[in-house]
């Protein structure tokens, strides 16, 4: 890296200005974000941009729910149709968006607590549904915006503010809840894996039916400061450490903990109808020609 | 403009409450419709199963009310016109999209099928006892347009008029029925489709890049976009400026939720709609609404035939309250009579309407049946004394 990097001293008078490649992407003025210092959420939205760039998708036709808490503010820094809902509900939110415009790319985009503590209902039917959506989940550990409380996802003996001793309840593991609820796509990458996230953001936003990311991403301010675990950095540092890549691995054997591999990859990816293609295909099979095949 | 004729089943029918309700919705223009079972309302989503797939739609079954509310929504932002149905219980977990929808000026239509409560209470018996849940139940400052129908008929016509309110206002709509109501059979008669005026949403005209989704018309109300039309959007249910975007600030929130709620304050006149009967001159008025009107109508008519001066005056729209008739009225008697099958809740809005000027005596029941009309017929004989 040294050798690369710009000192204060050099003159940049003859290298031509080159904006940021995400700009287009962000609402300028809602910057700056409410995001802390070495928070992994906007990492996360760097590379989901960078995705939206390289998919050449029309960026008309994608559109993008949250849910409350701290990933629940992606929706409104991104330049796309957007939506901040209610907490737990972006995916039921989402499913109506997508079923009455099918022609729309519907994004849901929020944290652990939304999507599997107080969405977990949702998230569990429309994977079964094979609801056409990517679902990205950022995994912190915790409840960043409320002050850092136990998560479904917390690791037994962190300590957080509603687990003062430290937790002692067992966490979900999202891949396999997400591979049991019948995802087509399931997939892990934490916040060290900036190529990778990009290039799995590309990859599921080209495919259909229920497709479901997590990153894992540092909380320094509620989560790695509580347990002693240093900053941002620090955490990156450990997911690089501790990351192993496993394709196609068993979703049974990939839960993450205090300690231990953070197991990384595409561990599902397989084709079934979507809800909508179901439902099509069923009505006109029994309903014949008096069905008006749904398009929108 | 006037109705799709895809959606409108033109004739005369023998239908129930909850199926003429459906059939109001399908000729509304309703192409959208998330729901969970929930007696005594289930017949209009069954209903609706039924023959969306013909008319050119979506029924989609949820996981919960939750979901089924907020489903609801995110169709409003597809581009459809939308509703769900439920009773009691389900409507106590819908309030927190009732508040979602209204922050978000998403017009839709909540069906409530009232029956008796609380908690499970009286599954398939009927109440009028969600009446103040629907104005008061969502948390926050906010107002809503109720509709109370009284025959299989009033089922279909205020089915359609709910949903043209909701495209004119941009709030919720409430379809107030009961369980007997919901399941009376009666002569419903479904006109041509283009006998039936339909109010379409209010699109902007605006080109990307000039619109702002929460900016209002000289009304209040802001015109619409959905999702896809290159305006970029942004809906949030936090409090927000005219561009959609966050806002919390006090001087927002006064601006926003002043704006949301005088929508309907200022024109709670014009959308106040109470059939009166023999109200002028009258020595004691009935004010009812929903079933309780056809029972307090017997008790109207015997204390008639005793030689009484009693008119009638039916709230087919209970929200917001028809205050400024409701204060006139009560200039015009000498007392009024309020039935309601709960243990008193529009009586309330009756008696600060009337501010002291007559007494206001209430007719309660907790549910399970409607009242016997001689109950009202001896309150309205005592009112007369």
């Amino acid at each position: 890296m040294s050798e690369t990097t710009l000192n204060d001293d050099q003159d940049l008078s003859g290298l031509p200005l080159v904006d940021n490649p995400v700009m287009p992407y962000l609402r300028q003025e809602r910057i700056p974000h409410i995001w802390c210092p070495g928070c992994g959420i906007g990492t996360t939205v760097n590379c989901f941009t960078r995705a939206l760039e390289e998919a050449a998708l029309d960026l008309d036709k994608v559109a993008i729910v949250s849910g409350i808490g701290c990933t629940g503010r992606v929706a409104g820094y991104l330049n796309l149709d957007s939506f901040h809902t209610t907490h737990g509900r972006a995916i039921p939110f989402a499913t109506g968006l997508k079923l009455a415009n099918p022609d729309l790319n519907v994004v849901v985009y929020s944290g652990d607590g939304d999507l599997f503590a107080i969405g977990g209902n949702h998230f569990m039917h429309a994977a079964r549904r094979n609801m056409d959506l990517l679902v990205v989940c950022v995994n912190n550990f915790t409840y960043g915006m409320t002050g850092g409380q136990v998560a479904p996802t917390t690791p037994i003996g962190a300590t957080q503010t509603t687990m003062p001793f430290g937790n002692f309840e067992n966490p979900a593991s999202l891949p396999f809840l997400a591979d049991a609820a019948g995802a087509t796509f399931v997939a892990r990458w934490t916040v060290f894996h900036v190529r990778q996230l990009t290039r799995c953001f590309k990859e599921a936003l080209g495919k259909k039916g229920f497709r479901f990311i997590e990153i894992m991403a540092p909380c320094p301010t509620l989560f790695l400061r509580r347990n002693r675990l240093g900053d941002g950095v620090d955490m990156v540092r450990q997911y690089k450490e501790r990351s192993v890549l496993r394709n196609g691995a068993d979703t049974k054997e990939v839960a993450v903990g205090m300690e231990g591999d953070i197991v990384v990859g595409t561990f599902v990816d397989r084709e079934r109808p979507t809800w909508l293609e179901a439902m099509n295909s069923h009505f006109s099979s029994v309903l014949g020609d008096r069905y008006r095949t749904y398009g929108g | 403009m006037t109705a799709d004729p895809k959606g409108v089943l033109t004739g005369v029918h023998f239908l129930d409450g909850d199926h003429a309700a459906c059939e109001g919705a399908l000729a509304a223009g309703c192409r959208f419709v998330s729901g969970y079972p929930i007696t005594p309302s289930t017949e209009v989503v069954e209903r609706f199963a039924q023959r969306i797939p013909m008319v050119g739609g979506v029924f989609i079954q949820m996981e919960d009310e939750l979901a089924a509310s907020i489903t609801m929504l995110g169709a409003v932002w597809g581009g459809k016109k939308v509703m769900t149905v439920t009773s009691g219980p389900g409507l106590s977990l819908m309030m927190e999209h009732l508040g979602l929808a209204y922050i978000t000026e998403a017009p839709c239509v909540f069906i409530d099928v009232q029956r008796g409560g609380p908690s499970t209470g009286l599954p398939t018996l009927p109440a009028q006892a969600d009446m103040m849940q629907v104005k008061w139940g969502s948390h926050g400052d906010y107002e809503i347009i109720a509709l109370v129908p009284d025959s299989p008929q009033e089922c279909f016509d205020l089915t359609i008029k709910a949903f043209n309110l909701a495209e004119q206002w941009r709030v919720p709509v409430f379809l107030m029925m009961d369980e007997v109501v919901g399941h009376m059979t009666e002569r419903v008669v479904i006109p041509e489709a283009s006998a039936i005026e339909i109010t379409e949403r209010r699109w902007t005209k605006k080109a990307p890049g000039e619109y702002r989704p929460f900016d209002a018309c000289a009304d209040g109300v802001p015109a619409m976009a959905k999702a896809g039309d290159g305006h970029r959007i942004h809906v949030t249910g936090l409090t927000h400026d005219e561009r959609g975007w966050p806002a919390l600030t006090p001087k927002s929130q006064d601006k926003l939720i002043r704006r949301l709620t005088n929508k309907i304050r200022d024109n709670a006149d014009a959308l106040a709609d109470i059939r009166e009967d023999q109200c002028e001159g009258a020595d004691v008025i009935v004010v009812s609404y929903g079933i309780t009107s056809r029972v307090a109508s017997s008790a109207v008519l015997q204390a008639r035939a005793q030689g009484l001066k009693v008119g009638h005056a039916r709230l087919v729209v209970a929200w917001p309250f028809p205050t400024t008739r409701i204060a006139y009225l009560a200039t015009q008697c000498r007392a009024m009579v309020v039935p309601e099958l709960n243990l008193g809740q529009m009586v309330h809005e009756v008696s600060r309407a009337v501010a002291g000027k007559v007494p206001v005596r209430l007719v309660d029941h907790a549910g399970g049946t409607v009242h016997d009309p001689k109950v009202i017929l001896d309150c309205i004989l005592g009112a007369a004394r």
